[in-house]
């Protein structure tokens, strides 16, 4: 106790309380930086015409024009939702027996591990690179697509299906099970009501996320209002693009707004 | 009330039975609504090839053993670019992410009329685009390269980063807001001294999440010409070049692996 | 010192927190606001700083109206105000000294309270009253890291090193248990004392606001029902604050222990070290 000192220096103590640790950290991160931005090879004469250029670039995006392309443009939207649809009521259909199945506290182990192998597989590659594959194996349209959104989607659910079935009170499980239900049964009155409200609120979130991938793989051929978007960028027709994309953002605004009043009903 | 009397007995069911037709009804028009999609779509498909796909499938998979390991002396740069594009483009979207959030939080937002709205639509059209399409816009106007990544990946990340955040600035606790404004402190003492350490958890854990997301992403931009492994990916499809095709996969398996470890153990450490 | 004209309080609900209340205290008086829940008791202080914005009435400290100033103004008021709350309202990510050290914010420059570059004399002085109330050795300590009685402790070093002339108490023990209840209303008024600071206390406990306060005031409805010495609580003064309920007892056990429990309030707090 230093009562007798008239004056004590505090400094606030530093996030990282080891020094050598601390500057490695810094001194790493600004190395870092400077080897990230020196070897990100710009080619700054073309960037510097692409702002003039751009400017007239994005000029040529006013004002959106809905009405020139007006019926390829409905044309894909609606192919995009019907992959939505599809692709979002295949996709979690399918995931529900690989996430029950990847769900430590519920599955045998080798049923767990090649489970969870199913997830990590179908969550590692984007949509966009999916999509590719089956164009290849399917030819080009929204078969393609729709495959590849309802891989994608069995990865995103099977595996928030799995951490939520984890995490569900086991003293209610056991209750069940206790008065000697079947497996089925358990799911049923154990399992189910626990999961239920959150699963509803993410499998409307999963649609939101495929409308929005429904309009990349088009770029690839999967199909939807990526292909008019990408037609539309190729003719250098930027205020049709400009309408679609517009077309995108209301369409995801509207899913937004009504997926968050769903989810408020159902918890 | 779902107990009924019948005969003298008490009859116990779940649901009315009106609520019972409205949940049948519900049920009914789900399918009738995904049976019509799926025609649409299968009137769109060629099933010669679906039933050929198989075949396809096989062969293309015996193509692509073994991978071509002799490729990997020209992914390596690559794959570093696709990390810079992720890292950076992060960077750049949480630097403006922070005062769109700050915008659009209803407990910070300068201007509940004019400046929220603003705010939430940049969030709003960030994040309904996808970080292709910007990329495809970018290309267009800053030619190829990584740079045109980095823009879109940020812009892409802004509207993620700031809905999350704003999310945490709304759900502060109010009262430790109070005791400093009941010292006398500025606005600007209040956000640092009040707001700031309270969102501090989440605004770095969303980095980090968005970070390891975007690495995912990242790695598919070069389909578009804006740089990264997605470049060689491209490339090798259109050449047929299987055996680099297989590789390439694999280093993007293997990255996304380990960043996600990466992430994981980041997070582990500030929580 | 601070003199409440004609307060009045409506909220956008419609509620009528307040009504025409008139108060006075003098510099150096310990005054304890005793009342039901949703008595007004909380908005009252609240309308002191302008937490809550009043309706219609006067307060002034010293000289100057509270209710009429612009905002820089009412910045440089309010760090003549110190405030202590329920729940401590503790910045929880925050340090000890940090916590501390920001009730210096009306006084210091936003770059400097950026840096945490404050004063030398801010920083002896958030020493001096954590040595007062036995944290000194907890300085760095994060505020979440702290059991109840010691955030209370370090919510009033925060309201005394504004130097206020004032202080806003509101329901200073609600979530501590009993005995930190004691020792916190003990120590913040022999603190009031020493530096002769007014101060305001919102309590719900009749025992404690009798136990330590010069004064009691009862609000009801947002009227002022009671004002006068704690000696005067009868049964008919707190029917008529709370509504009828046996209060006998609670009279008596005041009593009892006023008689012996000089004992009990002898003992200094920084005697009794927080237990860590």
């Amino acid at each position: 106790m230093n009562e007798g000192k008239a004056t004590r220096r505090w400094k606030r103590p530093p996030l990282i309380a080891n020094p050598t640790l601390r500057w490695t950290l810094w001194v790493g991160t600004a190395i870092y930086l400077a080897f990230a931005f020196g070897t990100m090879e710009v080619n700054w004469q073309r960037v510097a015409e692409g702002t003039e250029r751009g400017q007239r670039f994005l000029a040529s995006f006013f004002p959106p024009d809905f009405t020139s392309r007006w019926d390829s443009i409905l044309e894909g939207i609606l192919e995009s939702m019907w992959m939505t649809i599809t692709s979002t009521v295949v996709g979690i259909i399918l995931s529900i027996p690989v996430g029950l199945g990847a769900a430590r506290n519920l599955a045998w182990r080798p049923v767990y591990l090649f489970c969870r192998g199913i997830l990590a597989v179908s969550r590692t590659f984007p949509e966009i690179i999916l999509a590719i594959f089956f164009v290849k194996l399917f030819g080009f349209g929204p078969f393609a697509g729709f495959l590849a959104l309802s891989v994608g989607t069995i990865g995103f659910y099977g595996k928030l299906l799995a951490e939520d079935i984890e995490d569900m009170d086991p003293v209610q499980a056991e209750a069940i099970k206790s008065v000697g239900a079947r497996w089925l049964q358990w799911l049923n009155y154990a399992v189910q009501p626990q999961v239920m409200p959150r699963m509803i609120g993410l499998g409307i979130y999963r649609l939101d996320i495929n409308f929005r991938e429904s309009a990349v793989v088009g770029i690839v051929g999967g199909g939807g209002i990526g292909a008019t978007l990408l037609t539309a960028f190729d003719r250098y027709e930027f205020d049709s693009a400009a309408a679609i994309l517009l077309v995108i953002i209301g369409i995801v605004m509207v899913l937004e707004y009504t997926s968050g009043y769903i989810r408020k009903w159902v918890q | 009330m779902p107990v009924k009397e019948i005969a003298g007995q008490k009859v116990w069911q779940r649901r009315t039975t009106r609520m019972q037709f409205a949940v049948w009804f519900g049920w009914l028009l789900g399918v009738a609504i995904f049976v019509y999609c799926w025609r649409l779509i299968s009137d769109k498909t060629i099933w010669f090839f679906v039933t050929d796909a198989p075949n396809q499938a096989a062969d293309m998979a015996e193509r692509m053993v073994p991978p071509k390991w002799s490729y990997m002396n020209e992914l390596w740069i690559p794959v570093w670019d696709t990390i810079n594009i992720a890292t950076l483009g992060t960077l750049m979207a949480i630097i403006i992410a922070v005062p769109v959030a700050f915008c659009a939080a209803r407990n910070t937002t300068p201007s509940r009329h004019f400046v929220r709205p603003v705010a939430l639509f940049i969030i709003v059209s960030s994040r309904s685009i996808n970080s292709l399409i910007w990329a495809l816009m970018l290309v267009t106007m800053i030619g190829p390269g990584v740079l045109a990544g980095v823009i879109a990946i940020g812009l892409r990340s802004i509207g993620f980063c700031a809905k999350l955040l704003y999310e945490a600035i709304e759900e502060i606790d109010e009262t430790q807001v109070e005791a400093i404004v009941a010292t006398g402190a500025k606005r600007s003492q209040q956000l640092s001294f009040g707001i700031v350490p309270q969102i501090m958890p989440a605004f770095a854990g969303i980095t980090v999440f968005r970070w390891d997301i975007n690495i995912r992403e990242s790695t598919v931009l070069g389909l578009v010409g804006a740089g990264g492994i997605g470049l060689q990916l491209d490339s090798s499809i259109s050449t047929l070049a299987w055996t680099q095709v297989s590789l390439i996969l694999l280093v993007i398996l293997a990255t996304v692996i380990v960043s996600e470890w990466v992430s994981a153990k980041i997070r582990h450490a500030i929580i | 010192m601070l003199r409440i004209e004609n307060l009045e309080k409506f909220y956008p609900t419609g509620d009528h927190a307040l009504k025409s209340v008139h108060l006075e205290i003098p510099r150096g008086q310990v005054m304890a606001l005793i009342g039901p829940s949703g008595a007004g008791k909380s908005t009252l202080i609240r309308c002191v700083n302008r937490l809550v914005e009043p309706s219609s009435g006067a307060v002034f400290l010293g000289d100057i109206d509270l209710t009429r100033l612009g905002s820089s103004d009412l910045r440089h008021a309010r760090s003549r105000m110190g405030m202590i709350f329920q729940e401590y309202a503790l910045v929880e990510r925050l340090s000890v000294m940090e916590n501390v050290l920001s009730g210096r914010l009306g006084y210091v420059g936003f770059w400097r309270s950026f840096l945490r570059k404050f004063p030398q004399s801010d920083i002896d002085q958030a020493f001096e009253l954590l040595e007062r109330v036995g944290l000194d050795h907890m300085a760095d300590k994060r505020a979440d890291e702290l059991s109840g009685g010691q955030r209370q402790r370090v919510g009033i070093c925060r309201a005394l090193i504004q130097n206020p002339e004032l202080l806003l108490v509101d329901e200073p023990t609600a979530s501590l248990d009993p005995k930190t209840s004691r020792q916190i209303m003990r120590l913040i008024c022999e603190l009031c004392e020493e530096r002769q600071l007014a101060a305001i206390i919102n309590i719900h406990d009749v025992l404690l606001a009798q136990m330590f306060a010069r004064r009691i005031v009862g609000l009801q409805h947002g009227t002022i029902v009671y004002d006068g010495p704690p000696e005067d609580l009868n049964p008919d003064v707190l029917t008529q604050i709370y509504g009828e309920e046996d209060w006998e007892a609670t009279i008596e056990r005041v009593k009892d222990e006023d008689d012996n429990g000089d004992a009990g309030l002898a003992d200094n707090v920084t005697e009794l070290k927080p237990v860590s």
